[in-house]
């Protein structure tokens, strides 16, 4: 009795996050089915997964999820391995980031997103310009998490490092690397959000594919529901990137107390 | 836990029938235990030795000779310069001037015949215990590394606790896994700084054991660094004061092991205590009078 009333505690937890949006969804369907909001204004959860299944149905709404799908993890790819790279070096070669540190910071600072004129000015609205934007976006976020993470390795683990010969690439491979990595997968999962932040905007903006685009078009007809369905569209693949970053948080970071209570294979002493 | 230390204590036999195995010396009996004594350990050599930062000095004019196989522990108030001391010998601070020498040869770096032991265990989080001590292992495949990293972790009895991470273990299995990493690679010069400092009271005498035990067996050179004097004299053959810089006193300790908390002891302990609570204004004895002699309180 005690045990299944646990469970049954355990499941209710677990459901715990989705309480909200399904109360959101559920009142939205009410207001809207009784009038209260009119179909003008927003049409109900119905109509837009009708709407969905429409699109599903002729493979619109499959391919413009799998460009921009795709165009986001370029980008992402491009601009967080350069990022990486950048922290990387800097972190390790101090003279490197006397040289460089200054100007990335600057770049930093411009909103990467105000170089959209200048970006349909260079590449026109083919991919280039949405995969050249989301990189920029993407990269700053994961380069200064990887050089705070280079920088704030225990020094005594280092010095320790070096006691037992621990040397050159070996010595970042076991010790500074492992260290730095909580701190780049929190650049991670920060540029996770930027990345589809970018690319909703440069998808707006211009572009002749994808969700940005199905939403824009949608518009010209005025219809509300394909327009609702995008936004959601996004608001669930962020989602979706967000739960693949904590996997990775929780797979390569069993180890750390916070991420790996149940993954200790511990045994009483 | 004292079957735990029981177990460690068991295990260095088998960790030795191993060694013994791999061609290296049986210990046969006490003779052969001296004479790889004397194999084993590395000797030190400091001779006029200075350290300053930053224009300030911290270590003046050491003299300092250590025998191979012989414990010797460095005593003094917090900031005197002991912890410096050890850095120089280890060879991961450079001296100002002097010279330093470990079997005869300058002190250039780090050599892998040499492991520290810090005061904290700084084991890698990210590694399990059995990789911790791995990293001790010089020059090895892959697999014997591991069996003598195993071998290393019976030693100290944690040989259950091989596939844990090091977050998990308490402050006493930590230092343990520690002195395992330092111990695996079968160093000839062992030197300690404070590891035991955090350490409650139980923990650090079963720690105090195991470390005199495997000294005796292993026959390596001990320095340890520690502001406990009753530790100090619990383990070393040689005390040595230091005070602002400079070696205030040079005392062997002439006890038999396993010591005891008899008079004798007592009375070694009170002779430095005594000595380090004088005000260091006062003249103080030359270090080598001071020798068996307790200070006179009117000098």
């Amino acid at each position: 009795m005690h045990r299944v009333t646990r469970g049954l505690f355990r499941r209710a937890s677990r459901a715990l996050p989705w309480y909200i949006p399904l109360a959101v969804l559920a009142v939205w369907q009410l207001l809207g089915g009784i009038g209260w909001i009119p179909e003008r204004t927003l049409p109900t959860p119905y109509q837009v997964l009708a709407a969905g299944f429409d699109l599903l149905r002729d493979g619109e709404l499959t391919h413009a999820i799998l460009v921009s799908t795709w165009r986001a993890l370029i980008g992402f790819a491009v601009g967080g391995s350069i990022g990486f790279l950048l922290g990387l070096l800097n972190g390790v070669i101090p003279l490197f980031e006397k040289l460089t540190d200054s100007t990335i910071q600057m770049i930093r600072n411009i909103p990467h997103l105000a170089m959209i004129p200048l970006v349909i000015a260079w590449f026109g609205i083919e991919e280039k310009a949405k995969i050249f934007l989301v990189a920029l976006g993407v990269l700053f976020p994961i380069y200064l998490n990887t050089l705070h993470g280079i920088r704030s390795v225990d020094p005594g683990l280092i010095e320790m490092g070096k006691v037992y010969g621990l040397r050159g690439w070996r010595l970042y491979r076991k010790v500074v690397l492992p260290g730095a990595l909580p701190s780049v997968l929190v650049g991670v999962r920060f540029s996770l959000g930027i990345m589809w932040l970018t690319l909703i905007v440069a998808e707006t903006i211009a572009a002749d594919a994808g969700i940005g685009f199905m939403a824009m078009n949608a518009r010209e007809f005025f219809q509300l529901d394909v327009v609702v369905l995008s936004i959601l569209l996004y608001a669930l693949l962020g989602k979706l990137s967000d739960l693949i970053a904590k996997w990775l948080e929780r797979r390569w970071l069993k180890w750390h107390p916070h991420f790996g209570k149940e993954a200790s294979p511990s045994k009483t002493s | 836990m004292a079957s735990a230390f029981r177990q460690g204590g068991l295990a260095v036999k088998d960790f030795l029938n191993l060694n013994e195995a791999a061609g290296e010396t049986p210990l046969a009996d006490e003779e052969a235990r001296l004479s790889q004594k004397q194999e084993s350990g590395m000797s030190v050599e400091l001779d006029g030795v200075a350290k300053s930062f930053g224009g300030k000095p911290v270590l003046q004019n050491i003299r300092l000779s250590i025998r191979r196989g012989e414990f010797v522990a460095v005593v003094g108030r917090s900031g005197c310069g002991k912890s410096t001391l050890l850095r120089l010998i280890a060879g991961l601070d450079n001296a100002s001037s002097g010279t330093l020498e470990r079997d005869g040869k300058p002190v250039d770096g780090i050599s892998p015949d040499t492991r520290f032991m810090f005061q904290e265990a700084r084991l890698l989080p990210w590694n399990s215990v059995l990789d911790n001590v791995r990293i001790g292992v010089v020059g090895s495949d892959a697999k014997s590394a591991k069996r003598k990293a195993y071998a290393a972790l019976e030693l100290v009895g944690l040989q259950d606790r091989a596939g844990d991470w090091p977050s998990v273990l308490s402050g006493g299995q930590r230092q343990r896994v520690a002195l395992a990493r330092a111990i695996v690679g079968n160093p000839r010069l062992l030197l300690f700084d404070e590891p035991l400092g955090a350490l409650d009271a139980l923990t650090r005498i079963e720690m105090q054991r195991l470390i005199e035990q495997l000294w005796l067996q292993r026959g390596f050179t001990a320095v340890m660094v520690t502001h406990d004097v009753s530790e100090a004299v619990a383990l070393a053959d040689r005390v040595v004061l230091i005070e602002e810089g400079r070696i205030a006193m040079d005392l062997p300790v002439t006890l038999a092991r396993p010591r005891e908390r008899d008079n004798g002891f007592v009375h070694f302990e009170r002779l430095i205590l005594d000595r380090v609570m004088t005000p260091a204004g006062r003249p103080a004895e030359r270090a080598d009078t001071a020798a068996g002699r307790a200070p006179d309180p009117l000098s």
